[in-house]
């Protein structure tokens, strides 16, 4: 029973969404489903924040290695909390946006979380430098096609490729490199990832349809659990 | 805690202090809360440097920036969702009085009581906190698994099988007006016939070989072992392509942040 | 600033620092050459100090350029300024903060555009964070460029749901449903910017701008191709690539990374003179790119370099 009414579940909503497609009396069927998805989406938040709590208040307790760094965790999450779900400071009161101008959630938003999170992926910039002096090799062919279409496309998307080719007469403008550079992207590339689309996309519809007929069934975690 | 870790966090607490008092003190014309807003700026800067300082090496700065990013991000999404889908989409549906307290218009309708279905379900997913009742959550997983299944068997199907078959079918001889037309008017003109027949070409030959190069149920040998390695090269130039992108991407989120220090944090540009 | 400080006009200051940065990053490519060539490593942290002069010099001493439009950035240009008048375009901010300094000088000049063509203005996301950063663009350029438009007559804020493509499946048909009211509480009937809109079939146009998930993938499969409205896409450079097969069938026009908006943006200034003097930060962003490009093909090429020298090396051994 533990794992039979999961399956009939799945297979139910995912025949209903399916059908509901070419339907239309079913539409509103569908779009209830859906808001039941959509709400059911926020409670998948509040899971992954008392997981969160979870496991910080247990590394406190077991004082754990850096578990100091678990009270900025749980500092950081509370007083976020507290102002998003309370408005704090919000100047249009409880009917107003969350993120008004000026609300306290706004201002952890601008001053801490978009320093955070961008500066973050800023990191890659300088792996990225490090990774193509010491990582990418022309060490066979099909590196080598790699490298060159990499060339192309760096010099093309920057003023410095018309720069370099740009006096090329109108007879051979293909061979200007940011001409080139839209060529490779709208040809060989297109080609490449209309491939990796088509193949994704093949195997998205199988996995749907084994998931929706009960085939696969990793989701429910392991047997007698 | 060892000396220099007690140096290094007392030379970071004076930077910190020194660039409040300056950038507050260029406020005073400016802001009302000028001593606030230096601090904001400051605090900022002060994570943005302790993110790269990763780049040295690992250090309790960087550590400290990162559990607050975790904590900070996760009560954020909460926040919002509750406000917007809880309280905009399922609130107005289910509670008259709790549409009234929130302030949001309440939906009446006959069949509003089906909207408690997600709240019981949503209660459910939460029992996977639980050791003894965690199977609970098996039923909204799999309602949220036969939801996305569902949604995507068909739109895949049409928008990345379909569509895409569709397009790959393209005309091999554009704008054709005979062989003698073609090779009066050769040229590599980015906009000339030959370039645009070429790139059609490329475009269907390409799209069936690299789908033959994915394809593993055959042993690439012979023809099909051609069209397999013509595959990998589109393949290649389509990831040197995604590097090059993806290096031009990486940097922009640099640029970003430099800016942020130079002008709002140091001034050092308008 | 540096002018101020050290009493130098600053045209002097700017072409004097250009001209150290470029001498001093030449030199230093030089140095990792020499060094590749004795077979001796370069700390890492070497290189990461070199990226960060590379990009960090031409933000202090700026070098622009001029663009030009791209075909797949002109199209989409030209479809928005060929739109009727009154005509109704949503724009979705489906991006978060790493994605921000790429996207959201696109988004804001959609969102330029749109309103000196007097269109009416839809805003929403998809991610809780894009919310956040639509109230930024609203402050700055809608309320700070455009004050005599009304909201709620001229363009109205949405906001964010949860749901991903949930989301999208239910506005295809019903927006009401899924968004009742805008997101201060005001019931999208009682506006007249939703006069006459159902569902995403009655809107003329919808741009999205992004590059995660969900982004302009889910809006192609959910809205666009299921009601034929014409779409448009800024997203984040990493994933401008992999939208390629959608143009220009189910997507008319795409622009891909910082490049793109500095694109768009030099079409605007090109059109509007109103946008002259406007914060143009794609085109401003290309000088510290271009120079980051050309230190990345130097290090690629010395690493080749080195390599190939080293393997010819151990041949002979």
């Amino acid at each position: 029973m533990k794992r039979q009414i999961p399956l009939i579940i799945t297979f139910l909503i995912g025949t209903i969404l399916i059908f509901s497609f070419f339907i239309p009396p079913m539409e509103k069927l569908e779009q209830t489903s859906t808001l039941f998805f959509d709400v059911i989406a926020v409670f998948a938040f509040f899971l992954g924040g008392g997981n969160l709590l979870r496991v910080h208040f247990n590394k406190l307790r077991r004082r754990k290695r850096d578990w100091g760094f678990s009270t900025v965790t749980l500092i950081g999450f509370f007083v976020t909390l507290a102002a998003g779900l309370f408005k704090i400071a919000n100047p249009g009161g409880i009917a107003a946006s969350p993120t008004t101008e000026g609300a306290l959630l706004q201002e952890i938003f601008t001053y801490v979380l978009i320093p955070l999170q961008s500066t973050m992926y800023a990191l890659l910039a300088f792996f990225v430098a490090s990774a193509s002096y010491r990582a990418f090799r022309a060490k066979n062919r099909e590196a080598t096609i790699l490298l060159v279409a990499a060339f192309v496309i760096l010099l093309g998307r920057t003023p410095f490729g018309m720069m370099l080719t740009g006096w090329m007469p109108d007879s051979l403008s293909v061979l200007q490199v940011p001409n080139l550079a839209i060529w490779v992207m709208n040809s060989p590339n297109l080609a490449g990832q209309r491939a990796i689309m088509i193949g994704i996309g093949l195997g998205v519809i199988s996995m749907s349809l084994r998931l929706i007929l009960g085939i696969e069934r990793t989701y429910l975690g392991e047997e007698g659990a | 805690m060892r000396r220099t870790t007690i140096i290094a966090m007392a030379v970071v607490l004076g930077l910190f202090i020194l660039s409040w008092i300056l950038r507050s003190a260029s406020y005073v014309t400016v802001q009302e809360h000028y001593l606030i807003g230096g601090l904001k700026v400051t605090f900022s800067a002060f994570l943005t440097l302790a993110i790269l300082s990763f780049l040295y090496k690992d250090n309790p700065f960087y550590k400290f920036a990162e559990h607050l990013f975790v904590g900070v991000s996760a009560a954020f999404w909460m926040s919002m969702g509750f406000w917007t889908t809880i309280v905009g989409n399922l609130v107005p549906r289910i509670s008259q009085s709790l549409s009234e307290f929130f302030q949001v218009p309440y939906q009446p309708g006959s069949y509003n009581f089906v909207y408690f279905i997600p709240v019981i379900l949503g209660i459910m997913l939460l029992m996977r906190l639980s050791r003894n009742r965690g199977w609970l959550a098996r039923w909204p997983l799999a309602f949220i698994v036969g939801t996305t299944a569902g949604l995507n068997f068909v739109r895949y199907l049409r928008s990345d099988f379909m569509e895409q078959v569709s397009a790959t079918f393209v005309p091999l001889f554009v704008d054709w007006k005979g062989v003698g037309y073609f090779i009066s008017h050769f040229s590599l003109s980015a906009s000339g016939q030959f370039v645009a027949i070429v790139a059609n070409w490329v475009i269907f030959l390409g799209v069936i070989c690299g789908i033959i190069y994915f394809f593993f149920s055959k042993e690439h040998k012979g023809v099909f072992g051609a069209a397999s390695r013509v595959g990998i090269w589109v393949l290649m130039i389509t990831f040197g392509a995604s590097f090059g992108y993806t290096v031009m991407g990486r940097i922009s989120l640099l640029v970003g942040r430099i800016t942020f220090l130079f002008r709002d944090w140091l001034g050092w540009i308008s | 600033m540096l002018d101020v400080t050290f009493g130098i006009p600053l045209v002097v200051l700017s072409d004097v620092g250009q001209a150290i940065s470029l001498l001093l990053i030449g030199g230093g490519l030089l140095w990792i050459f020499i060094r590749s060539l004795k077979a001796k490593e370069v700390d890492r942290r070497v290189v990461f100090l070199f990226i960060f002069f590379a990009v960090a010099a031409p933000i202090l001493f700026p070098i622009t350029f001029q663009e030009k439009a791209t075909p797949i950035v002109k199209k989409l240009f030209d479809k928005v300024e060929s739109l009727p008048a009154g005509s109704k375009v949503l724009i979705a901010f489906d991006f978060d903060p790493a994605m921000a300094p790429e996207v959201q000088p696109m988004a804001n000049a959609f969102t330029r555009h749109c309103l000196v063509k007097g269109y009416k203005v839809i805003f929403m996301s998809l991610w809780a964070t894009g919310q956040a950063l639509l109230t930024q663009t609203l402050e700055r350029v809608v309320k700070g460029e455009f004050p005599e438009k009304q909201e709620g007559v001229d363009y109205i804020n949405l906001g964010y749901k949860a749901g991903n493509e949930g989301v999208l499946n239910v506005i295809v048909t019903n927006f009401r449903m899924m968004f009742p009211t805008d997101v201060n509480g005001v019931p999208l009937d009682s506006t007249a910017v939703f006069d006459g809109i159902k569902s995403c079939g009655d809107l003329d146009l919808i741009i999205s701008v992004g590059g995660g998930k969900p982004g302009i993938k889910e809006w192609v499969l959910f809205v666009g191709d299921r009601v034929n409205v014409p779409m448009g896409a800024g997203v984040a450079a990493v994933v401008a690539p992999q939208l390629y097969p959608y143009y220009p069938k189910q997507l008319l026009g795409l622009l891909g990374g910082v490049k793109g908006a500095a694109e768009y943006e030099s079409e605007l200034v090109k059109h509007y003179s109103r946008f002259e003097h406007t914060d143009t930060p794609g085109l401003r962003m290309m000088g510290p790119q271009t120079l980051a490009h050309v230190v990345i093909m130097a290090f690629i090429v010395i690493g080749n370099i080195s390599y190939f020298i080293g393997r010819r090396r151990e041949r002979r051994r």
